[in-house]
């Protein structure tokens, strides 16, 4: 039976990498960066054909796109979301003000970027954000999450 | 702007707005208006066919304020938005977030869009000087 | 009979946006009701604090990125009233042609948002198809896809010439054509009539005792547009507004469908008519002591701009009511009564923007 352990963890590892979830989250855009990144699964860009969805459940989800600022409340949501979301997990801030607050950072109920309340792995700036640049991040976020999937646990190749 | 303004006090708010009401004024919007230390202005603003009319309270700090909302149940949004960002507190509003609608706990006893002096609310919170007072006067601060 | 509490949001697949509802059911029929917002308000009002009042305009576009340049036009127009300022005629002309531009791409992405609501994924592809020829216009035109910062205090900032006119124009024609094509599809549809006619019916009374605005509004007979104050150049176009009697959700998706329609139309007119000279008007000092009252007809409705000065560079207030923040009211009424399964299709045609509503 280790061949087949080991084939299956291999088959998991290289499925995991193709055909990538997304889940968005919408901390406090202005809705820009929302509906170009919308944009991406629509005819245009169409990013549906190498299989990544957007899905509405973090259980589902690879990777957790985040736009906007946050503030004192959506951030028990955005860290709830990433607490529900599999190992291992890959966040995508997009947006000038999901980098570090953009023209927001100095209202009063802004924290600042997503990365105060969650580590971030890729940065897609844009105010707001191009579809091809957030594609950019995507397959970026892919390359990461290449490096970070257990390969080939079952020991040596036979 | 100023012709079309009808100054009221907090016994005539009602009435007032019932009468626009009769006159099938729609509700527009509801401003806050920080004047000093001591007195927020709320302006109620209606339309009709264009032209618009406004009601225009002043409020001391502290007191409390006859909603709107028997008359028009539009406003309670607005309302319940200066509750929590001025401070002023409504009596007898139709649905009643006692201060979180926009602002979590963290926030609470701050009075974000008053720079001259924060005055805590009736709710028995912790009110005290925020940091975006820019005036150093005497409020009703426990 | 036992009543079961649902809590919608703030992250479901239907709502693009973080909101949240707290859903009372009695079998499958809602009887009440209640709203959590919060989850995207920052401030913006009170940054007016720490920018002058030409650097408001960078803040107040981003209020909305649907409809950011209606927010900038509406911004700048009640800064222009109160310092005197006349922008010239053809900047007035060109603030009409990007603002349909903006009012078709909002519209167009609404109709695909709609039509994704009820499970019709393919129609949702086909406007958004259509949507990116628009959003390809602000590009070429103006640098930027959704956030094309054009206007500045006293006129725009971006010129267009006779050949990028005329390729709009052209561009309009086939954007014309693909939108009639699907009209049939949504408009004549026995399913999509089956999931909306009849849902969520509000009353014209109704709707002005509520304080609704824009396609709401309209969409239950009522000729109100913001667009009759004859703002920027609109006075000088013929215009005529929407109507549709039934109030229910059938009726507001038609009547933006063929604000579409209307919208091209417009720019046509505007297009054909548009004076030569300058964009702009050089501002000098701060807006004077006083106040102001803007109103703009956007996407979504009237929005309401009320600005306050002391005659210094910075603003004393700006307060903004969005169109979404006055039809919540509405929405909340229009619940009860229906079934859980409409919910999405109801809460989605009033077209919520929550990031205008908090701000």
């Amino acid at each position: 039976m280790k061949w087949f352990a080991q084939m299956y963890s291999r088959f998991a590892a290289r499925s995991r990498i193709k055909s990538p979830w997304l889940l968005h989250f919408d901390c406090g855009s202005c809705n820009g960066c929302d509906i170009e990144l919308l944009a991406c699964l629509t005819p245009v860009y169409d990013v549906e054909r190498f299989g990544i969805i957007n899905v509405g459940n973090p259980m589902h989800a690879d990777i957790l796109i985040v736009t906007g600022t946050v503030n004192p409340r959506n951030a028990k949501v955005l860290q709830n979301l990433y607490d529900q979301m599999p190992e291992p997990r890959i966040v995508v801030a997009v947006g000038s003000c999901g980098l570090s607050g953009g023209i927001f950072r100095d209202a009063y109920n802004v924290l600042g970027g997503v990365d105060r309340v969650i580590p971030v792995d890729v940065y897609v700036p844009g105010c707001p954000a191009k579809p091809e640049a957030i594609i950019d991040g995507v397959v970026r976020a892919l390359e990461k999450k290449k490096a970070r999937v257990p390969t080939e646990s079952g020991g040596a190749k036979a | 702007m100023k012709a079309q303004s009808l100054f009221v006090n907090m016994d005539q708010l009602l009435g007032e707005a019932a009468k626009l009401q009769v006159e099938g004024y729609r509700y527009v919007a509801l401003t806050a208006v920080e004047i000093d230390g001591q007195t927020v202005e709320l302006i109620y603003h209606f339309d009709l066919n264009l032209g618009m009319r406004h009601l225009r309270l002043s409020v001391q700090k502290g007191t409390r304020v006859p909603s709107i909302t028997p008359v028009y149940l539009a406003a309670f949004l607005a309302e319940n938005e200066i509750q929590d960002l001025f401070g002023v507190v409504f009596s007898g509003l139709a649905v009643d977030f006692k201060g979180t609608l926009y602002t979590e706990n963290e926030m609470r006893g701050r009075v974000p869009f008053c720079r001259y002096t924060v005055v805590g609310s009736e709710k028995g919170e912790a009110a005290g000087q925020g940091d975006n007072s820019r005036e150093d006067s005497s409020g009703e601060a426990s | 009979m036992k009543s079961t509490v649902i809590p919608i949001g703030p992250q479901h697949p239907v709502l693009p946006e973080p909101v949240h509802l707290k859903l009372t059911v009695v079998d499958e029929v809602i009887t009440d009701v209640v709203p959590s917002l919060g989850f995207v308000h920052r401030g913006l009002e009170m940054l007016v604090d720490s920018r002058d009042y030409h650097q408001v305009v960078q803040i107040v576009e981003r209020v909305c990125g649907i409809c950011s340049m209606m927010h900038a036009m509406c911004y700048c127009q009640g800064i222009e009233e109160m310092m005197g300022i006349e922008a010239p005629p053809r900047a007035k002309y060109l603030r009409v042609i990007w603002s349909e531009l903006h009012r078709m791409h909002s519209h167009l992405l609404w109709l695909g948002l709609f039509a994704d609501s009820f499970g019709f994924e393919s129609l949702f592809m086909q406007f958004w198809r259509i949507r990116e020829k628009v959003l390809d216009i602000h590009e070429a035109t103006t640098g930027n896809r959704v956030i094309v910062s054009v206007n500045k205090i006293g006129g725009v900032g971006k010129d267009l010439d006779d050949d990028q006119i005329e390729w709009i124009l052209s561009e309009l024609k086939n954007i014309k054509r693909e939108v009639r094509r699907l009209g049939p599809t949504l408009l004549d549809d026995y399913t999509v009539k089956k999931r909306t006619v009849g849902r969520g019916v509000l009353t014209s009374q109704q709707a002005i005792d509520l304080g609704t605005v824009g396609p709401t509004l309209r969409a239950s007979g009522v000729a109100r547009d913001m667009r009759q104050l004859g703002y920027a150049a609109l006075g000088e176009l013929d215009f005529e507004p929407v109507i549709e009697e039934a109030g229910d959700s059938w009726a507001r998706c038609k009547v933006r469908f063929k604000e579409v329609l209307a919208s091209i139309d417009m720019i046509r007119q505007a297009a054909g008519k548009i004076p030569a000279g300058d964009i702009a008007v050089r501002v000098k000092g701060a807006p004077p002591e006083g106040e102001a009252i803007s109103r703009v007809e956007q996407p979504r409705g009237e929005v309401f701009y009320y600005i306050k000065s002391k005659g210094q560079k910075k603003l004393e207030r700006l307060r903004i009511r969005t169109p979404t923040f006055a039809n919540l009211p509405a929405l909340l009424s229009i619940l009860p009564g229906l079934y859980l399964s409409d919910v999405p299709v109801v809460v989605l045609s009033i077209d919520p923007c929550i990031s205008c509503t908090e701000r």
